[in-house]
């Protein structure tokens, strides 16, 4: 895949070398020259230094051929500038947008980004659940923050402790797609019993979720 | 310009994003002419080059933040002039009041022209001070060679 990322920062590295190390070929369009330079010391990929909202700077970079274009500068005017010039203009089927004000989540997908997301809003809700299951960790929201993923580690006084799968009661939204138990994934079957100490890999819509934590930690959230 | 305007296509409700020098000149004037104006800018230190009648409201704030476009009722506007010295803030600011508020008519300064040109493909309008430049240096290049000849 070929993949093209604006912007600079500690996300950019990581997001890069990870990229790279998948056998992707990475072309990084920054703005700050110091930091080009260390880019294309320290990664496998192609660093151009410029303006990414620049039409000819993102045709240079190889626009035309890219799969996806990935827009993660501090500045949302210049997101959607990238990921619209890349889109419409140089037919990119795939561009993603970091929006930092969570209020223009609306207009970048009206204005053609494939995908807008706003790590401000991800990790308040991260936060959010964390601060009130300590035993939740991993939630990854996905379709939009229509449902989410998580892992739940029942804990021994847990309500479904000792009980059969098929005896749980879960909401119509929410499927329990693993359990790890020492280290080891066992596929849920109705005769499956589920014990303390047991990580729960949970699907759930948003809408439910609540209903669900309820029902695997016996606490109540707000 | 001067003198008020009695048109009824002249916009009676302006919101102009970005107080610099041509920002504050358009604000004077479509003040003059009667519209009521709003003025946007990040820095409230430009609303100082606003010429001394200018009698609209003016509003610090970043025009790419959803709540200052709110703030300014660019909803009910008539008309937005997005002229930032940042091509992609007057690029979005258009496409914001356009797409969402249904602003009826909106134009946006674009200094690059390859920018402008796509933008401008896209159907939004688009108002290029290079191009015009350019355009204006060449016609004038053109008349003088003709009185020459």
């Amino acid at each position: 895949m070929r993949v093209i990322i604006v912007g600079g920062g500690k996300v950019v590295y990581f997001l890069a070398r990870q990229f790279a190390s998948k056998g992707h070929k990475v072309t990084i369009v920054t703005d700050n020259e110091e930091e080009a330079g260390a880019f294309s010391r320290r990664l496998k990929a192609t660093v151009l230094p410029g303006d990414g909202s620049d039409p000819g700077v993102l045709e240079e970079a190889g626009a035309r051929r890219a799969d996806v274009v990935l827009a993660l500068t501090a500045y949302d005017q210049d997101n959607l500038a990238v990921c619209q010039i890349a889109r419409r203009w140089y037919l990119v089927p795939r561009t993603v947008g970091l929006i930092n004000d969570p209020e223009n989540e609306e207009i970048f997908r009206k204005l053609g980004v494939s995908v807008a997301f706003s790590a401000t809003q991800i990790i308040a809700r991260i936060l959010e659940e964390r601060a009130d299951f300590e035993d939740i960790s991993n939630l990854i929201p996905v379709a939009e923050g229509g449902v989410t993923v998580s892992e739940v580690v029942l804990r021994t006084d847990s309500p479904v402790v000792e009980q059969e799968l098929q005896h749980i009661l879960f909401p119509e939204g929410a499927l329990l797609g693993g359990i790890i138990r020492d280290s080891e994934v066992i596929v849920p079957r109705g005769g499956t019993r589920l014990l303390g100490g047991d990580r729960l890999i949970v699907i759930s819509e948003s809408d439910c979720y609540d209903q669900l934590l309820h029902l695997l930690t016996g606490e109540e959230s707000e | 310009m001067g003198g008020k305007k009695t048109d009824k296509n002249w916009p009676q409700y302006v919101v102009v994003v970005g107080c610099g020098r041509l920002g504050s000149l358009l604000a004077g004037l479509l003040s003059q002419a009667g519209s009521s104006v709003v003025i946007i800018d990040r820095d409230e230190a430009s609303f100082a080059l606003l010429a001394p009648e200018f009698s609209g409201f003016r509003i610090t704030g970043d025009a790419v933040e959803m709540e200052i476009l709110q703030r300014a009722k660019v909803h009910s506007a008539d008309c937005l002039l997005a002229v930032t010295g940042e091509d992609n803030v007057n690029l979005m600011v258009a496409q914001v009041a356009h797409e969402l508020f249904k602003v009826p008519r909106v134009m946006a300064r674009v200094f690059d022209p390859r920018r402008e040109a796509i933008y401008h493909a896209f159907g939004i309008e688009t108002v290029s001070p290079t191009k015009l430049s350019a355009d204006f240096f060449l016609a004038t290049l053109e008349k003088g060679g003709e009185e020459k000849s």
